[in-house]
């Protein structure tokens, strides 16, 4: 009896460690790749959200890599925004902002598309709880920061088939041309219960089967867009 | 012993494992809306298949009996995992939509059965063509049912649109009751051509 339990637990480590062991060595060898699409993948949908022809009917991209950060390149400035006074940070950039000023929102990062030396639209992460994860998306806006040019959402762990929807093209569409604010006040901003009424100027047809992440995205992006909205005044009064 | 192209080709159709076992149905039913995720899994869950069936077939004279089934889920779960590493990094878009699917090949009953059922009892060519026969029999059935629900659902195959422009994809086949009754249909179809039936 004795000497199984050694031959049992020498093969017990012997295979755990020999699993774990190649698993580190393929986690640390793919590492790189694996961030660098995620990079990619946050750019290609800050695009999408500007109106930018990056993804197909079904989601996929088809922007390669180099025209990605070409046209970052050329139209696209990053600037932080302090959250408390609504003011671009002078001299700070979003890679510089820490992890968790980001998440609590206390720095606001804001993509600004130049054409012609002018701003034209503007881009702004969104965040928050869904049903069971957070949800991480952009919304972008026109110049006159009211009428929503697009809104993409690309991290997520709701339920595939419901849920999850959210990440397809037919939903994300459906906010094309909506609007957030109007005659100088903010609006309240609705994911429907189904569908929502026709002409309605600030809500969106909703997910059957999928309410409470419905819910989740109007509450996270009226609270998100308040909290740039501070800035946006600055710029409509002038 | 079987002979070797009996055991590749039972498990495609006379011992399939999702129409005559019944098993890996999780999977046939959640990552078939689209025939390119299918595909993918096919793809994932035959490379985990063949490399889980070899590798505990090397291993079975010196698996400790006790521990037997916690060893298969190590070398399978291994596997799964870097599956995973591999797709997110290669195939990050497709990663993304068939998300916690790829790591629920861990517990699809196919891998672990054919563990159990065969490559702890059988040499490592014999274990690895059984893996492959039992994977290929699971992508017919789910290349069957994703092209079913991909058509009736939203008019294209493979992304190609095959239908007239106007057709209305049927909400039902997208979803999951559509997935049931194309399974069930395609088990009907299949026994009855082959004359497996449970007995009572």
């Amino acid at each position: 009896m004795q000497k199984d339990d050694k031959r049992v637990l020498t093969f017990a480590t012997l295979v755990c460690v020999t699993s774990s062991l190649l698993l580190s060595a393929a986690a640390s060898s793919l590492r790189n790749r694996q961030e660098n699409n995620i990079i990619l993948d946050r750019k290609i949908n800050v695009l999408q959200a500007f109106g930018e022809e990056v993804k197909d009917e079904r989601g996929r991209k088809i922007a390669s890599a180099d025209r990605v950060q070409e046209l970052f390149n050329q139209f696209i400035t990053e600037v932080v925004l302090d959250a408390a006074t609504g003011e671009i940070i002078d001299g700070l950039a979003v890679a510089d902002v820490s992890e968790s000023d980001l998440e609590q929102k206390n720095k606001l990062p804001l993509f600004l598309w130049n054409e012609d030396g002018e701003v034209t639209r503007y881009a702004f992460p969104i965040s928050g709880r869904g049903l069971w994860s957070t949800i991480r998306g952009f919304v972008a806006l026109d110049r006159d920061l009211a009428t929503i040019l697009g809104v993409t959402f690309y991290d997520h762990g709701e339920t595939p088939g419901l849920g999850a929807e959210i990440d397809r093209p037919w939903f994300q569409n459906n906010f094309v041309g909506k609007r957030l604010w109007e005659d100088g006040e903010l609006l309240s901003f609705k994911v429907w219960k189904g569908a929502a009424p026709d002409d309605h100027t600030h809500a969106v047809d909703g997910i059957s089967g999928a309410t409470i992440t419905g819910n989740g995205v109007t509450q996270f992006l009226n609270e998100d867009m308040a909290r740039y909205d501070k800035f946006f005044r600055t710029i409509r009064e002038t | 012993m079987a002979k070797v192209s009996s055991i590749v080709i039972d498990p495609l159709s006379d011992n399939n494992p999702i129409t005559i076992q019944v098993l890996g149905i999780c999977s046939a039913l959640a990552v078939t809306v689209q025939m390119e995720t299918a595909a993918v899994m096919c793809v994932a869950l035959t490379a985990v298949l063949t490399g889980s069936n070899t590798i505990i077939s090397l291993m079975r004279n010196h698996i400790p009996n006790r521990i037997r089934m916690i060893v298969e889920m190590v070398v399978i779960s291994s596997l799964v995992i870097l599956a995973d590493q591999i797709m997110k990094a290669f195939l990050f878009d497709i990663s993304r939509q068939l998300s916690v699917f790829v790591g629920l090949i861990i517990t699809n009953c196919i891998v672990m059965g054919r563990a159990e059922a065969f490559a702890l009892q059988n040499p490592p060519k014999e274990s690895f063509l059984d893996g492959l026969g039992n994977a290929l029999g699971y992508s017919i059935v789910l290349l069957l049912v994703a092209s079913a629900r991909e058509i009736l659902g939203s008019g294209t195959w493979y992304g190609l649109h095959v239908l007239p422009s106007n057709y209305m994809g049927n909400g039902m086949a997208a979803l999951a009751p559509g997935a049931f009754i194309i399974v069930g249909l395609i088990i009907w179809v299949q026994r009855s051509i082959t004359h497996k039936y449970e007995t009572d």
